[in-house]
């Protein structure tokens, strides 16, 4: 029997079929997946967190986090205390890697919230690493990142992750070449914070000045590089209180 | 071709070469502009873009018969979008890193105007079988462009390919950098795309002059 598919009838009732289908389809896989992206989502923050330190598996030019199977321990090993700060008091909480940065930078928007800053302290080889996690908006969707000092305030490691930046120019912030050049770089000049820019025109493409608080910027990646900028100025500022206190 | 008819292997030959998506259909130009800025991001697009079609390609064709035909845009949008996003969360689930590679592409996949035209334009009309060869032919086809473009792109704008610096280090001065030669940073811009893609238009019509358009 043919159907008549071009009545409205059809039509209405094809499409709520369809919806109903859909919509219970998709709720079906996401809820059955949940706990299993959920779970590499928490892998994923430790090994950032770590490859921020320097603990990975990098060869010359590729970034390698340190593999699934041993993460766990070797975040238990090397990050050998974690902190929530708010204001200048700060709490030691083994889970506050696991803290929604996105949801805190939201929540802080209203003035009576007492935002929550995780912070980590790391160990390797007799060195002591701060580690602050960092979010920002990039060209087209948002953008975040871990940065690792030392106890001097000077940049160790960075590692950046975004969401939606252009294959081939801005989600080249990932890249060993972009990341690389913070290492070392100062963004405090004495007491005055100066933050680091992803500048164009700094002239300095070996990246040998390491007090200009500037880093060359990926060509044809212009907002991203503004966007990785901000970032840096705007959630570094957040934990000065706090890393002044730990100077002292 | 034993395993094909004749018919059935220029639904994959033809979209390769005289009846192109992108230089010949006018489908996938945005994608194709967008992401071509290194030849990595090229491949994984085009093989993205693979799946996505040859499976919507055979799901729309078995579809076919009752779809109504005043939502048709809908539907197809739906099942495209719909299957997009559950690759994307089987690949999270079970492969983590490949679904970080491909995140970005994933917008990029369910708007991309190749899938909707080969939907519109094929399956609504033809079987199953055929619809995934057409699909397979076109996905390859829009991916031979994109490679040859991300190629050009990379190697001129970067002087890399695939990350390999092949005419030595811009910034050490070795290679040809040595004597004097420079990146053209403008072609990593979406401008210079569409000057290569004219340029590949512009090489096919002149060796198939049956090509041009009569006006």
């Amino acid at each position: 029997m043919a159907r008549n598919t071009d009545s409205n009838v059809y039509t209405v009732v094809f499409a709520t079929g369809m919806v109903v289908i859909v919509g219970a389809l998709l709720a079906f896989v996401a809820s059955y997946f949940k706990e299993q992206i959920t779970e590499n989502k928490r892998i994923e923050k430790q090994q950032n967190i770590l490859y921020a330190m320097g603990v990975n598996e990098n060869d010359e030019t590729s970034v390698e986090f340190v593999s699934k199977a041993i993460v766990g321990q070797e975040f238990s090993k090397y990050i050998t205390k974690q902190f929530v700060i708010t204001g200048t008091e700060a709490v030691e909480d083994p889970k506050a890697y696991l803290i929604d940065i996105k949801k805190e930078t939201t929540a802080a928007k209203n003035p009576n919230y007492q935002r929550r800053l995780p912070f980590f302290i790391g160990e390797k080889d007799n060195a002591t690493f701060y580690i602050i996690p960092v979010r920002g908006k990039g060209l087209w969707d948002a953008v975040w990142g871990y940065v690792a000092l030392d106890t001097d305030l000077v940049v160790q490691g960075v590692f950046f992750d975004h969401a939606g930046e252009t294959p081939g120019l801005g989600s080249n912030i990932k890249e060993r070449f972009f990341m690389d050049d913070f290492k070392g770089e100062h963004f405090l000049d004495g007491d005055t914070f100066k933050g680091i820019t992803a500048a164009k025109g700094n002239s300095d493409p070996k990246n040998l000045d390491k007090t200009d608080y500037e880093v060359d910027a990926i060509a044809g990646a212009t907002i991203t590089g503004d966007g990785i900028s901000a970032m840096l100025k705007k959630d570094l500022k957040l934990y000065l209180p706090y890393l002044k206190t730990l100077k002292q | 071709m034993g395993l094909l008819s004749k018919k059935d292997a220029k639904l994959i030959t033809d979209p390769l070469a005289d009846n192109n998506p992108i230089t010949i259909q006018v489908l996938g130009i945005c994608s194709a502009l967008a992401i071509t800025a290194d030849l990595k991001a090229s491949i994984v697009m085009s093989v993205a873009v693979l799946f996505v079609l040859a499976l919507g390609n055979v799901v729309i064709s078995l579809m076919r018969n009752i779809i109504p035909s005043k939502i048709r845009i809908i539907v197809q949008l739906i099942v495209v979008a719909t299957l997009v996003i559950i690759v994307d969360l089987i690949l999270k689930a079970f492969a983590y890193e490949l679904s970080k590679t491909l995140s970005v592409f994933v917008g990029l996949i369910i708007t991309n105007c190749i899938i909707m035209g080969r939907f519109e334009a094929f399956a609504l009309a033809n079987g199953p079988w055929r619809s995934f060869l057409d699909g397979i032919g076109n996905s390859l086809g829009y991916g031979v462009i994109l490679i040859i473009v991300g190629f050009f792109r990379e190697l001129l704008g970067s002087g890399t390919l695939l990350g390999f610096k092949v005419l030595g280090d811009s910034i050490e001065k070795t290679g040809v950098y040595a004597y004097g030669y420079e990146n053209n940073g403008f072609m990593l811009l979406a401008p210079m795309a569409l000057i290569t893609l004219g340029i590949i238009i512009w090489v096919q019509r002149a060796r198939n002059t049956s090509l041009i358009e009569d006006n």
